[in-house]
């Protein structure tokens, strides 16, 4: 499905900081951007000149080879140039501050610094140091907004519309920038969200977010047009408040036969790296109904729709 | 050198007053209180439509000095004072290193008498370093100047220690202040814990960390038969706690802070760490508990916890700003802007929250316009609306949660005993 870019949609942000500042036109503006550098992708030569001249900072404090790697080549696709540059988490006590490695970073005269940091609301106060545009690649438990599009993309491509779709997240919700990311996303486009993790990792409130939450998988599956299985992290576990392991496969894992019980056509995304058995099985995983691998591909689409709009971006404009 | 205020509104509860007076202060004294006095003297300011109370007593401020003087020092905290018309100033033990001890006092004692605009008072620490394992030597402490105890920035866990403080505090006629916080259910936190956690993706700090520790407390002083002090309340099941226990007849008084009854978690929905606070801006819920427990006394005193900070700590991730906001400058205006035009408090209970109550638990005689005491007083203009910016502050630091906040209500000027030691520019 091919669909044209709205003409009367402006892109009026300096920043991609979250989906929660976003709006339902911002959303559908990336992507049907993201649409047409989709196809590109499948052509032989998957090289336009859009970011010509323009320069891309990666500034990761995180280990996370697929988000860079994906920026990376979604910045070359659009012929920018792109430096990666991975550094230790940054501390308070040592090293040079996030938004002095900023400033530097725009003295250099790159465009765009895409930002990954392990804490909360870190792109955020980055961008408030620079005039240059920073897009939030993740910040701790925040927001990954790019993810959250490239889901949203991926569901849309698959199902047409993204307004009155059933999406269940299933995982540490609690701990999840993508999340996060998808509830805000999928609410302003109108799908009905419901979260699905043991009891605490199920965060205070989050039903404000205009969400369900529940503890039962078997609820969180029967309705629904879409699951989006989140990567289990139990080395994060601080106070042992984590279920084991195997318990949280049996009680949560997504398996052949917890899907049998769902709707037929349920579309499995996750967004990687996955737990093999740990939060899906193999066979759903590299089943039918599975997308993993289109996300992938999908995010590379998204995130040149947003480095493009980026580029458009004149400079102070709000976040 | 003679004072004369001429038509002010004179509010002191003390001796229950409120009404169109005039004050003469003479060495340093008041010296007379009465509807018209006219008599030469040096200088006469006039009051007309102003508020004149006695000086602010604002028993929770970290002065920062000796140790972290980029922060503050007693010279630039007390200069903050005077132009929010602070007059007295218990100054916390949380320094580097800590007053822990009689040569710490003695050494404190030095830089106030040199440097300090206003009245400081001495709080000295309840454990060695504030570790909360070993019990300071309360009486050499006490033998050396200090009215107060308290760990402030932290809680003592071992309740055996504190019921001991608390004993040794009753004997020695010291008041014990408690910073309520059990970390094992606060650890890490950075913000309230509820939606606003959640939407931020940060760590939440439970009200129940708070005001599990103010039941204990409370309990260890109802059986060492002592009184206590609960410092920055800011939740509704503290307020609680504390209502019943009043009621029981323990001696138990409390102090609020006024970001906790003027802000809400919601102001950090855009990440300011000039917002991250401990105990943290809580839900409206809790705002409006505060407010209630304030018109109800449950709450007996309005205190700054002026905690300030540099840039460096405070411009950075989330995650790593230090805890506080400054107040001594903001602390009145913030009072009459949230109590007084709203409604909720008249003049008479604002000045007893900041003045005269304070006074009284400290042990004190301050707070009052009483005929012979020391001419600490506030002259404030009710109705000035003005914006908080970072240039306006005088403190060392800047860092005020109430920075672009419009407030109503001003120190137009501040006398210490019998000097005008700050006048706002004209
Ligand atoms: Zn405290
Ligand atoms: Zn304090």
């Amino acid at each position: 499905m091919t669909r044209t870019v709205n003409k009367k949609s402006q892109w009026t942000h300096k920043d991609l900081l979250g989906l929660e500042y976003l709006s339902k036109e911002d959303i559908e503006l990336i992507l049907d951007t993201a649409d047409s550098f989709r196809e590109i992708l499948d052509r032989p030569i998957k090289k336009v000149p859009a970011l010509r001249g323009k320069t891309v900072v990666n500034l990761f404090y995180e280990p996370s080879t697929r988000t860079r790697v994906s920026f990376e080549i979604a910045a070359k696709r659009l012929s920018a140039d792109v430096i990666n540059i991975a550094t230790e988490t940054s501390s308070v006590k040592k090293g040079e501050t996030l938004n002095d490695t900023g400033k530097n970073i725009e003295a250099l005269k790159a465009d765009i610094i895409v930002v990954r940091h392990n804490c909360s609301g870190a792109a955020a106060m980055l961008a408030r140091h620079v005039n240059i545009s920073v897009v939030n690649a993740g910040d701790g438990w925040h927001e990954h907004p790019t993810q959250g599009l490239l889901d949203i993309f991926t569901l849309r491509k698959k199902t047409g519309n993204i307004k009155g779709l059933n999406v269940s997240i299933v995982g540490d919700i609690a701990h999840s920038r993508v999340a996060r990311s998808n509830i805000w996303g999928l609410t302003k486009l109108g799908a009905n969200v419901t979260v699905c993790a043991p009891g605490m990792l199920i965060p205070p409130g989050i039903e404000n977010m205009g969400i369900r939450a529940t503890e039962d998988i078997g609820e969180a599956l029967s309705n629904a047009d879409a699951i989006n299985v989140l990567r289990m992290q139990f080395e994060r576990d601080e106070k042992g408040a984590f279920p084991k392991q195997m318990e949280y496969f049996k009680k949560f894992g997504i398996t052949d036969e917890r899907l049998e019980k769902a709707k037929k056509d349920i579309i499995v995304m996750h967004p990687g790296p996955i737990n093999r058995g740990i939060e899906i099985s193999s066979k759903v995983a590299d089943g039918a109904n599975s997308v993993i691998l289109e996300q992938v591909t999908n995010g590379i689409a998204v995130r040149m729709a947003v480095l493009f709009w980026l580029s458009q971006a004149k400079k102070g404009l709000s976040k | 050198m003679k004072i004369l205020i001429k038509n002010g509104i004179v509010i002191d509860p003390a001796n229950k007053i409120n009404s169109a007076m005039d004050i003469l202060i003479d060495q340093g004294k008041i010296s007379g209180v009465e509807k018209i006095i006219n008599i030469d003297v040096d200088t006469v300011i006039d009051a007309k439509d102003k508020i004149v109370m006695p000086g602010i007593v604002d028993m929770h401020v970290h002065l920062r000095e000796p140790g972290r003087e980029d922060k503050e020092t007693i010279a630039s905290g007390t200069k903050a004072a005077a132009k929010g018309g602070v007059t007295t100033i218990l100054a916390m033990p949380n320094t580097l290193p800590a007053i822990d001890g009689a040569e710490m006092v003695d050494e404190l004692k030095n830089i106030i008498g040199k440097t300090a605009n206003v009245n400081v008072l001495i709080a000295g620490a309840i454990t060695m370093g504030r570790l909360g394992s070993e019990l300071c030597d309360i009486a050499a402490l006490k033998n050396h100047g200090a009215i107060a105890l308290t760990d402030d920035g932290s809680s003592v866990d071992d309740a055996d220690i504190m019921l001991k403080a608390l004993a040794r505090a009753k004997k020695d006629k010291l008041v014990l202040i408690c910073h309520c916080e059990d970390k094992s259910l606060s650890e890490k936190g950075v913000v309230n814990l509820g939606v606003i956690s959640t939407r931020l993706g940060l760590r939440g700090i439970s009200n129940e960390s708070e005001y599990k520790r103010v039941e204990r407390d409370i309990g260890l002083a109802e059986k060492a038969g002592a009184s206590i002090h609960i410092a920055h309340v800011s939740c509704k099941e503290s307020v609680e706690i504390i209502a019943n226990a009043k009621k029981k007849g323990i001696k138990v008084t409390a102090e609020t802070a006024p970001h906790y009854f003027s802000l809400s978690e919601e102001g950090l929905l855009d990440y300011n760490t000039n917002m991250k606070i401990n105990p943290p801006l809580r839900s409206k819920e809790d705002v409006a508990a505060i407010k209630q427990a304030l018109r109800q006394g449950i709450i007996d005193i309005i205190a700054s916890d002026h905690a300030p900070h540099t840039e460096n700590e405070k411009d950075i991730e989330f995650d790593y700003a230090e805890y506080g906001t400054i107040g001594l400058e903001t602390e009145l205006a913030v009072s009459v802007t949230e109590l007084i035009h709203t409604g909720l408090l008249t003049w008479e209970s604002l000045v007893e929250k900041m003045c005269y109550g304070p006074a009284k638990v400290l042990g004190i005689d301050k707070g009052t316009l009483g005929i012979g005491r020391d001419a600490d007083i506030a002259i404030v203009a009710p109705e000035k609306e003005w914006e908080v910016t970072k240039e306006c502050f005088v403190s060392r630091s800047n860092n005020s949660a109430f920075l672009g906040k419009k407030l109503k209500g001003a120190v137009e000027h501040t006398i210490y005993k019998g000097n005008i030691i700050y006048s706002m520019k004209p």
